[in-house]
C-alpha cells in the first residue's frame, strides 16, 4: 500500500527577513533546496548542530514560516495560500522550543485549553481532552496555577499539554524534552511512543541521540541542507562525520559499536535493559 | 573565600493559596575555585536556589554569605555581590534585552566600570569562549537559533569575569559539541580559580566534573557530597526525577547480577572489568 504523505517539502529554500543582506556568518539562508515527505504514522527525528536550521523547518510544517523558494504542503495544501493555514494547523499541532512564548493562558488549565477552544471543539470534550492532557503531562495538581508561577520545566510539559489537547493527526515538537529531568524525559518519550503506536505522525527535534531509538527515521540538517537521511540503526551503525554535525555518540552506544566491532553478540537496539542481558548471557 | 548558605528557606506567595514551599532548611559551602552541582527534578527549587545566590531572591529564612558579603535586603554589599556572582538564567529569554548582540554582551562589563577601550576585546573573548559565530554579534538576541540564544546569554556573564558563575541549565538546547565544549570551557574557568555552580539535569556531567554534588527533592537536600558517594547514594535510594546515566545504570544493573563490575559512568570500566583488557 502507498504510503500517504502528511508533509511535503519542495526544494525550499527558506531566508529570513532581513538575514542574507551582509553576509555575515549567521544570516545565510536558514533551508536551503530542502526537499523532503514525511509520511503518515511516522516518527521522523530531526537533527543537526545549533543554527542549522531545525526549528525553521519544524515552524513550516504548520505554516509559521512560509518558504523564500519552493512549496510546502501539508495533507496536499500549500502553506502559501491564506485560506490553508487554518485546517492546516488543525492538523498539525507544534510545540514551540520555547514554552515562554507558546503560553498564552494565565492559568494553567485555561492555557491547555486554549487550542482546542480555537479548533471549536465542544466545551464539554474540552473539559476532557484538558483533563486527560495535564494528567499526561503531569500537571493536573497544578491546573489552577496562574502559568507565571511554574517552574521552567513544568512550563515545558504545559505546552506539551496544550498540543496534545489538540489531539491531531500530527505532532511537531520542537526540543520537548531540553528542560525536562530525566524522569520526565523518559516519560514524554514513553506518551510519545504510545502516540506512535496509535497511529499519529510525530516530528520531534533533539540533541540527545539516545531519544530517538524509538523514531522510524532520522534527518540531519547542517547548515539549511539535509546532511543525511535514515533509519536509526543506519545512523548508529555508519561512520558519519557526527562531530561536524554537532552529533555525539551516546556512551551507551558507543560501548555498543565497540562490542559490536569485536564481534561480541549485542542486541539489535541499545538499551539498558537489552544491554545487560546480553553481557550477562 | 567562598558561598555559604545556612537554613535557607523560601516560600512563595506565603500565607495565599499559591503558597509554595520551593526551599526548606538548606545549607551547603560552596568554595572559590570549585565547582559544585545542583541537580533535582522539576520544580525541585534548583532555580529558586540559583537566583538567591546574587540577591535576585532575598532569603526569608536562613542566611547566604559571599566571601564574608551578607546577601540580605538594603545590604550595601548588594552591587559587590551582583559583581562577584554572575547569574546565567534558565531560559535566554530571560535575560537577553539588547538590540545587539554585542550590546548584550558588552552591558555587564559596561556597568561594572570596564574602561571603555577594553570593552570590545571583552566582548570578542567571551562570544569565542562559548564558540559563538562573529556574524552573530551585529544581530537582534532575538532573532538567534535557541542554541545561539543560550550561547549569547551565557556570554554575556562571562564577559564581565565574575568570581563565581552560577548557571541554570545551561546545557539545555546546546548541541552535544556545544554541550562538550561548554563543559571544557566550564572546567578551564574552574582552574583559572572562578568557582562554577551548575544547576543541570545531565548527571553525567554533574558526576565528572563536580568536587560535590547537591541533591533536591521538594525542596530539601536529599544529599551533599562528592559525585562518588552520591552516585552510590541515589543507587540505593532512588530519588524522584532522577534517574543514574545509562553507563551507571548498566553498571548497576550488571552489579545486581552478580557480576564483578565496578559502580561507573565510564563504559571502558565496565568492558575490561567483564573482558579483561585484551584487544
Ligand atoms: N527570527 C530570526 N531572524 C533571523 N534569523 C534567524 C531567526 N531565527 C533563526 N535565525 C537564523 O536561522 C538559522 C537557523 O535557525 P534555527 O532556529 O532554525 O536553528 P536550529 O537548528 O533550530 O538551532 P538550535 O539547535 O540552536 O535551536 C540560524 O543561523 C539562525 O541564526
Ligand atoms: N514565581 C513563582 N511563584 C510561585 N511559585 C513559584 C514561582 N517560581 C517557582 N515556583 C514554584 O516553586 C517550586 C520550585 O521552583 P523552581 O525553583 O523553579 O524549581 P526547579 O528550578 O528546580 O525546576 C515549584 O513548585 C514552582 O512551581
Ligand atoms: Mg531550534
Ligand atoms: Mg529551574
Amino acid at each position: 500500500m502507498p504510503r500517504k504523505t502528511v508533509c511535503e517539502l519542495r526544494d525550499v529554500t527558506f531566508v529570513y527577513p532581513g538575514g542574507a543582506a551582509g553576509g555575515s556568518g549567521c544570516a545565510s539562508p536558514a533551508l536551503r533546496n530542502v526537499t523532503l515527505s514525511i509520511y503518515e504514522g511516522e516518527w521522523v527525528a530531526l537533527l543537526g548542530s545549533n543554527g542549522s536550521g531545525k526549528s525553521t523547518l519544524a515552524k513550516h510544517l504548520n505554516a509559521l514560516l512560509v518558504p523564500s523558494q519552493g512549496d510546502c504542503l501539508v495533507y496536499g495544501l500549500s502553506t502559501r495560500d491564506e485560506k490553508n493555514v487554518f485546517p492546516i494547523r488543525s492538523t498539525v499541532a507544534m510545540v514551540f522550543q520555547n514554552p515562554e512564548n507558546q503560553i498564552v493562558g494565565t492559568v494553567v488549565e485555561e492555557d491547555a485549553a486554549f487550542g482546542p477552544e480555537n479548533q471549536g471543539v465542544p466545551p464539554d470534550e474540552i473539559v476532557q481532552r484538558v483533563e486527560v492532557a495535564l494528567a499526561v503531562a503531569g500537571l493536573l495538581e497544578k491546573r489552577k496555577k496562574p502559568t507565571y508561577t511554574l517552574s521552567g520545566g513544568e512550563k515545558q510539559r504545559l505546552a506539551v499539554a496544550g498540543a496534545l489537547a489538540m489531539d491531531t493527526p500530527c505532532l511537531v515538537l520542537d526540543e520537548p524534552t531540553a528542560m525536562l529531568d530525566p524522569a520526565g524525559r523518559a516519560e514524554l518519550l514513553r506518551v510519545l511512543r504510545n502516540l506512535h503506536a496509535s497511529g499519529k505522525t510525530i516530528v520531534s527535534i533533539t540533541h540527545r541521540l539516545e531519544e530517538i531509538l524509538s523514531c522510524d527515521r532520522a534527518i540531519i540538517l547542517h547548515r539549511g541542507e539535509i546532511a543525511w537521511e535514515g533509519t536509526v540503526s543506519a545512523l548508529f551503525l555508519s561512520d558519519l562525520p557526527f562531530k561536524e554535525w554537532g552529533l555525539d555518540i551516546p556512551p551507551l552506544v558507543s560501548f555498543w559499536r565497540d562490542l559490536r566491532a569485536e564481534g561480541r553478540s549485542v542486541p539489535p537496539v541499545p538499551t539498558v535493559a537489552a544491554m545487560a542481558d546480553a553481557l550477562c548471557q | 573565600m567562598s558561598i555559604i548558605v545556612s537554613g535557607l528557606g523560601h516560600t512563595y506567595h506565603p500565607g495565599t493559596p499559591l503558597e509554595t514551599h520551593a526551599l526548606r532548611d538548606i545549607s551547603f559551602k560552596f568554595p572559590a575555585g570549585t565547582w559544585f552541582s545542583v541537580v533535582g527534578h522539576t520544580g525541585s527549587g534548583k532555580s529558586t536556589l540559583a537566583q538567591h545566590l546574587n540577591g535576585i531572591l532575598l532569603p526569608m529564612e536562613g542566611e547566604i554569605f559571599i566571601d564574608g558579603l551578607e546577601v540580605k535586603e538594603k545590604s550595601p554589599s548588594l552591587r559587590d555581590i551582583r559583581r562577584k556572582v554572575g547569574l546565567v538564567f534558565q531560559y535566554p529569554e530571560q535575560q537577553l534585552f539588547a538590540e545587539t548582540v554585542s550590546d548584550e554582551l558588552a552591558f555587564a562589563p559596561r556597568n561594572w566600570g570596564v574602561p571603555e577601550q577594553d570593552i570590545p576585546g571583552r566582548v570578542a573573548a567571551a562570544a569565542a569562549q562559548v564558540g559563538l559565530d562573529e556574524g552573530c554579534l551585529g544581530r537582534s538576541p532575538f532573532h538567534l537559533s535557541g542554541g545561539e540564544k543560550r550561547k549569547a546569554a551565557i556570554a554575556s556573564v562571562l564577559s564581565s569575569l565574575p568570581d563565581y558563575l552560577v548557571l541554570d541549565e545551561p546545557t539545555a538546547g546546546l548541541d552535544s559539541f556545544s554541550r562538550k565544549e561548554l563543559t571544557r570551557l566550564l572546567s578551564g574557568l574552574r582552574k583559572e580559580g572562578m568557582g562554577i555552580l551548575l544547576v543541570t539535569h545531565d548527571l553525567d556531567i554533574a558526576l565528572q566534573m563536580s568536587d560535590r554534588i547537591l541533591v533536591l527533592d521538594g525542596g530539601r537536600r536529599t544529599v551533599c557530597d562528592t559525585p562518588a558517594a552520591v552516585l552510590d547514594h541515589l543507587r540505593s535510594h532512588p530519588v524522584p526525577g532522577l534517574q543514574l546515566p545509562e553507563i551507571a545504570a548498566l553498571s548497576a544493573a550488571l552489579r545486581e547480577r552478580g557480576k564483578d563490575v565496578p559502580l561507573t559512568w565510564d563504559w571502558k570500566e565496565i568492558k575490561s572489568a567483564l573482558f579483561g583488557s585484551q584487544k
